[in-house]
């Protein structure tokens, strides 16, 4: 016994340190990291720059509109006189957090879907993948807007909800997990249709270990890194639709700032003031193209039958 | 073959009669109803007026009922009247649709002139600086932001620059002189955003597609045999690595519709895309719904191409083990 978990752990280790220098090496998803993670402190960090600025994310000022970079104002102010630097930092958060959580959900939900197929085969297979294939079918953006733009009293919806003031966060959440769940759902599939003929899943079967157990000791350790890596790189794509959402005016609604839609103000200004347009946009950029370097590097370290 | 693919082409079929279902059920739940609309423009109309006409115009009945009652009319080439554009829905789109083609088509074409030799080059250059360069230049191109991309060439070109219009092709008169030149102007800025949008993925994909091929057996044949470099692309390499850049090429029919509402809406191009998004928005039902199975059907032929293509072009793989693949 303890034989087994000695040859264990150390195989552990040896995989652990060979997948990190792999990774290590992707000189870019590195930065990308550390990217990722100053931008999420940054934003994290929105009230103490507030105390330090002296100044708030909402106040508005009338006479001090479109300013230049000055002290009190780092990069200067929108179209209404708002802090832009303390704007950029609370749609960090919004636009962060719709898409790290949406991308969470998709993959549990994928993950369930997938599982499901792979391990039980045959007609629920055959069910649920021509389903997935429907979904994929679907096209993503007109969609996306027709989800955005429905009105949730119609779908029997309580007013309590379907009007509290963060209802454009969750709902901009729930539609993206609700179509971005087919890439997960057919990787794990693959996945859970070769772990089931392998032989100690086929020794848990003997050993009369239910269904249930079997798909969540057994099968899905085994297949993590897989969904790790596809949920990482659509992290950067959820954070282009949401971006795009709230700037058709159908995703984060303002007074909550999002980059998208701090990009829609800007829009309308850009003959007199275009400086405005840059900011939110360059972050948006920064942060999708961080998730793809990471899920890029990730992806060469975890599987290297992969040819980048 | 011909059963493979009629077989692939009824599944299509029967997934566009579900999806269309689908559609109009999420076009149901959108925010009023066209009666709410006609009370709100006709202060005169009573309440029971208003189910006079809901029940005139079957809005009464379940949605199931609607849904047949609608298909059934598309059937016969009837899809009501666009409530926006006070025309039939046919018409708008007949005027819409071939500016969304030629706008798709130029970008395609040009992504893929582009995309082809710089996949090649890096691919026969692999982990060089200039193939890391182009590897970052692509990643950018997949990561940002399409409206961003359309505002900043707006900012460089059309207000720091002034040599481009920011849009509103809707203003030039047809059959003016000048018309044309006029059209191609509007045309340069969204083909540039979408060119932008698409070609970074298909460059990756080249390239991808290059290296494996010529790391395959046949090329060492035929690099031990003298065959020269430009040669052994031309002929060897470059057929078997073309193949599954079709299929990808296909499979993004539907991302690249995604762009090209994203890049209408933005330069006010009067294409398929802003079509779609202005009915939406402006609740005209009878348009949006024929949209959205436009672009559904677009990426259903997309799909159902990148199948037929996939065993068409290549002769190793047989219909056979491609029904088991499945």
């Amino acid at each position: 016994m303890t034989l087994v978990d000695t040859t264990g752990s150390t195989t552990g280790t040896v995989r652990g340190t060979r997948l990190s220098r792999r990774f290590l090496q992707h000189r870019l998803a590195v930065a990308s990291a550390g990217i990722i993670v100053v931008l999420a402190l940054l934003s994290l960090a929105a009230p103490a720059v507030e105390w330090l600025l002296g100044t708030s994310a909402a106040t508005t000022n009338l006479f001090d509109r479109t300013a230049a970079p000055s002290w009190q104002h780092p990069l200067g102010t929108d179209e209404i006189g708002r802090d832009l630097l303390l704007r950029l930092l609370y749609g960090g958060r919004v636009s962060l957090a719709a898409g790290l959580v949406a991308a969470i959900a998709s993959a549990v939900i994928g993950t369930f879907i997938g599982l499901l197929a792979g391990f039980y085969g045959g007609r629920l297979d055959a069910l649920l993948m021509r389903f997935t294939d429907g979904v994929i079918a679907l096209p993503l953006l007109p969609l996306l807007i027709v989800l955005a733009a429905i009105d949730l009293n119609k779908l029997g919806l309580p007013p309590s909800i379907a009007q509290s003031e963060n209802v454009s966060l969750y709902r901009i959440i729930l539609i993206i997990a609700l179509v971005g769940w087919t890439t997960v759902a057919r990787l794990v599939r693959v996945e859970a249709l070769s772990m089931r003929s392998r032989e100690f899943v086929l020794a848990a079967v003997a050993q009369g270990s239910g269904s249930a157990r079997i798909m969540w000791v057994h099968i899905l350790p085994n297949i993590v890194s897989p969904i790790i890596v596809a949920t990482t790189l659509s992290i950067g794509n959820i954070v282009l639709f949401e971006s795009v959402l709230s700037f058709l005016g159908l995703g984060i609604q303002p007074p909550l700032p999002s980059w998208g839609n701090m990009l829609t103000n800007a829009q309308e200004v850009i003959w007199s003031s275009p400086q405005l347009a840059i900011w939110p946009g360059l972050m948006i950029f920064i942060t999708v193209i961080a998730f793809n370097f990471l899920g890029d590097g990730l992806q060469d370290a975890m599987d290297p039958r992969a040819i980048d | 073959m011909l059963r493979f693919v009629s077989g692939r082409l009824i599944e299509s079929l029967i997934v566009l009669l579900a999806l269309s279902f689908i559609i109009y059920w999420l076009m149901g739940l959108m925010p009023g109803d066209p009666i709410d609309i006609m009370i709100a423009s006709d202060p005169n109309l009573t309440a029971a007026d208003a189910q006079r006409l809901k029940a005139l115009y079957g809005l009464d009945q379940p949605i199931f009922e609607r849904y047949l009652n609608w298909i059934g009319s598309a059937l016969e080439g009837n899809f009501g009247y666009s409530r926006l554009h006070t025309r039939p829905v046919m018409e708008v789109v007949g005027a819409r649709l071939p500016n969304t083609v030629l706008l798709l088509g130029l970008s395609l074409v040009l992504a893929l002139a582009i995309a082809v030799p710089v996949g090649i080059y890096a691919a026969l250059k692999p982990y060089s600086q200039l193939d890391y360069i182009i590897n970052l230049t692509c990643f950018a191109g997949i990561s940002v932001p399409p409206f961003w991309l359309a505002l900043l060439l707006i900012i460089l070109f059309a207000v720091t620059l002034g040599w481009l219009p920011a849009g509103g092709m809707g203003h030039v008169v047809a059959g003016s002189s000048g018309a044309f030149g006029a059209r191609l102007e509007h045309l340069i800025l969204p083909t540039a955003t979408l060119t932008l949008l698409t070609v970074g993925g298909f460059t990756r994909f080249m390239r991808a597609s290059m290296l494996q091929t010529l790391r395959q057996d046949f090329i060492r044949t035929a690099r031990a045999k003298g065959v020269s470099l430009s040669r052994m692309v031309a002929a060897h390499a470059l057929r078997n690595a073309l193949l599954p850049l079709v299929t990808v090429v296909a499979l993004s029919f539907g991302a690249m519709f995604s762009g090209a509402l994203i890049t209408e809406t933005m330069f006010s191009w009067l294409g398929m895309g802003k079509m779609i998004y202005d009915s939406i928005l402006g609740n005209d039902y009878n348009l949006a719904l024929v949209g959205l199975m436009f672009a559904t059907g677009l990426t259903l032929l997309g799909n159902f191409l990148a199948d037929v293509a996939y065993v068409w072009l290549d002769p190793r793989i047989t219909f056979v083990s491609l029904e088991q693949r499945r």
